[in-house]
């Protein structure tokens, strides 16, 4: 089975991000990216599934500016096989990125897609399902347990918001990654120097017979209302008259 | 001007209230208002949807294969009746962001995910980055096809309306996926999203057993009972307890955090709260910058005392 799992550039988890000084967008520039950690849980999960014998092969892609080409070197360092980069300016709109990645797959062939749920930039939840739906797959969105019984189907544990949901999908498919699909591993030196001999390559929209075209566009960025500091209340009892008292609450 | 579609979230019988959130984003865009009911044996759902005031016209479609609102097959009847829209809504819970993306890619637009603000019939207000920005965006697809949060939009009323229900038939089967089974969280405390109070739990709780503190004063307050995701990761909570940039998004009249310290995607789930209440054994924990009450102790000593207090409170 061969796999494709995406992987996304992202400004890091731990940074706090501005609007740039105009509002017309976020000021990136100098900021600490990261693989999105979503994908890191699919790349993981990838190759648990390599070193289990179900796949054979994985394929790492990335959309976006050049420096993405470090997202991919993370992802051949944690185990996958080869990695393509799609060279775009600033990351597309999720349905872009989803008709790039419907042309990798037509070229690729892949069983499974792998994706992460969400990207943690622009928060929107999308590329998978789309990309699902442009393939006329089934999807696992929201994954937190996916098994292969046989070689027809796959068994798709979902997060959902009354608890889990499962699912059977026929082959190919695609799935998000959530939180608790895994625990992706550290990279170990040894694996990174490894990964700089694998295979990157790097194609253009053209190559794949995708013309970008962009519904949206950012009018503003600002940040919300700041939420200021109350106080601090001494015990239990206090907390419960100022409930009471002044919020009203309870 | 064309009108608008709603995608109602429902068990068959009964619609999820934040159906009734996105009926109120559908009134703040402006124009005749459509609800879809696809399901299984959906006429309590339909005839709910059909009492809600402002709501036009009811589209209900019944068939084996919408029985569990599988995307797949979901999709592709949305997809064939958008033509007829201007927009297409659909709450942001897991069952609006699993669909909504595949409505979209159908329909050859792009999609919309949690909006907080509607400035125009074209133009949107989302946040990004955990929440800790706000994009306002202008969509120039021919459908907008929109997730809403529910927090952002105050509920509909739910009793008044007179709108007609029409029958539509199903779209055929992808035959892609299957329902195989579902595990759901059985609890007599409010849901999560709906609930008045909340009080959550964090690593600080330390076990699933002491989980129990916070469910004897959920139990005083009639809340229901969240959790960091921290917490969930470590078992002590399942998982539709997660409140966050990818768990619930909420904001009750009164939240308590015991044991959480406050990171910026724990913050992205609940910092809309009325009132916050944070309970913490580290003085400088960032919860605090966002708590009207404070209580920098050991939630082992506060929880029991908490508990006694609330216990002699009299009826408000
Ligand atoms: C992609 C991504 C998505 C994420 N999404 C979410 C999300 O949706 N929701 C979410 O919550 N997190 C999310 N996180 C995780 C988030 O970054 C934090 O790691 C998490 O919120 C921390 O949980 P916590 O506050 O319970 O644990 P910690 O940060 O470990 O805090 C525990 C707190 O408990 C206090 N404590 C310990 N013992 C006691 C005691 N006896 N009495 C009182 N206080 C005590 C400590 O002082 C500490 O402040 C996400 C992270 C990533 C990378
Ligand atoms: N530019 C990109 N390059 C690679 N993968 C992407 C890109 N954009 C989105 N994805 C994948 O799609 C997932 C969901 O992204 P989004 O729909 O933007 O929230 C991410 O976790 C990635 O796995």
């Amino acid at each position: 089975m061969k796999i494709l799992v995406t992987v996304k550039r992202v400004a890091d988890y731990n940074v706090k991000v501005y609007p740039k000084a105009d509002g017309s967008g976020v000021e990136i520039a100098n900021v600490k990216m990261s693989m999105n950690p979503f994908d890191e849980i699919a790349v993981e999960e990838a190759v648990r599934l390599k070193e289990s014998g179900k796949a054979t092969e994985i394929i790492a892609a990335s959309i976006g500016v050049s420096p993405c080409q470090e997202v991919l070197r993370t992802a051949l360092a944690m185990g996958a096989d080869r990695a393509i980069l799609v060279e775009t300016g600033a990351a597309p709109e999720p349905l872009m990125v989803a008709k790039l990645l419907k042309a990798l797959v037509e070229r690729e062939q892949p069983d499974l897609v792998i994706l992460g749920k969400q990207a943690i930039d622009d928060d929107c939840n999308q590329t998978g399902q789309m990309l699902a739906a442009l393939l006329g797959w089934g999807q696992g969105a929201f994954a937190s347990k996916l098994t292969i019984p046989g070689g027809q189907e796959i068994e798709v544990t979902r997060e959902i918001d009354g608890g889990l949901e499962t699912l059977m999908l026929k082959l190919p498919a695609v799935v998000t990654a959530d939180l608790r699909l895994n625990e992706p591993r550290y990279v170990k030196l040894p694996n990174i120097i490894k990964a700089k001999k694998k295979l990157l390559t790097t194609l253009s929209p053209g190559d794949l017979d995708v013309v970008l075209a962009t519904q949206l566009t950012t009018l503003k960025v600002t940040e919300p209302p700041k939420r200021e500091a109350g106080i601090k209340v001494a015990d239990a009892a206090e907390l419960v008259a100022k409930l009471r008292n002044d919020a009203k609450v309870i | 001007m064309k009108n608008i579609l709603v995608i109602a979230e429902h068990d068959h019988a009964t619609l999820k209230t934040a159906t009734l959130n996105t009926v109120s984003a559908a009134q703040s865009i402006g124009g005749e208002i459509h609800m879809l009911v696809a399901g299984n044996h959906c006429a309590g759902a339909a005839a709910a949807s059909a009492k809600i005031p402002g709501i036009a016209k009811v589209l209900q479609v019944d068939a084996g294969h919408y029985a569990h609102h599988l995307a797949e097959d979901l999709a592709v009847l949305i997809a064939g009746l958008a033509k007829d829209y201007s927009h297409v809504l659909a709450p942001a819970t897991t069952f609006g962001k699993n669909l909504m993306p595949r409505v979209a890619a159908l329909l050859d637009v792009t999609q919309l995910s949690d909006i907080v603000g509607v400035e125009s019939a074209d133009t949107f207000v989302r946040p990004i980055y955990a929440g800790s920005l706000l994009a306002t965006v202008q969509c120039s697809a021919p459908v907008k096809v929109i997730t809403v949060r529910s927090t952002a939009f105050a509920a509909a009323a739910s009793e008044g309306g007179t709108a007609l229900i029409e029958t539509v038939p199903a779209a055929a089967p992808l035959d892609v996926a299957r329902f195989a089974g579902q595990e759901l969280t059985q609890s007599e405390r409010p849901e999560l999203t709906a609930a008045r109070i909340v009080i959550s739990g964090g690593r600080g709780m330390g076990s699933g057993e002491d989980f129990k503190l916070l469910e004897d004063i959920a139990d005083q307050l009639g809340a229901a009972v969240g959790a960091s995701r921290a917490a969930v990761d470590a078992g002590f909570a399942p998982n539709d307890y997660q409140i966050g940039q990818t768990g619930k998004i909420i904001a009750p009249e009164l939240y308590i955090a015991v044991g959480i310290s406050g990171a910026i995607q724990h913050l992205a789930g609940m910092k809309d709260s009325k009132i916050i209440v944070a309970i913490n054994k580290d003085e400088e924990a960032p919860i605090f910058q966002i708590a009207d009450y404070g209580i920098a102790g050991d939630l082992f000593k506060v929880l029991p005392e908490l508990f006694a207090e609330l216990d002699k409170l009299p009826p408000a």
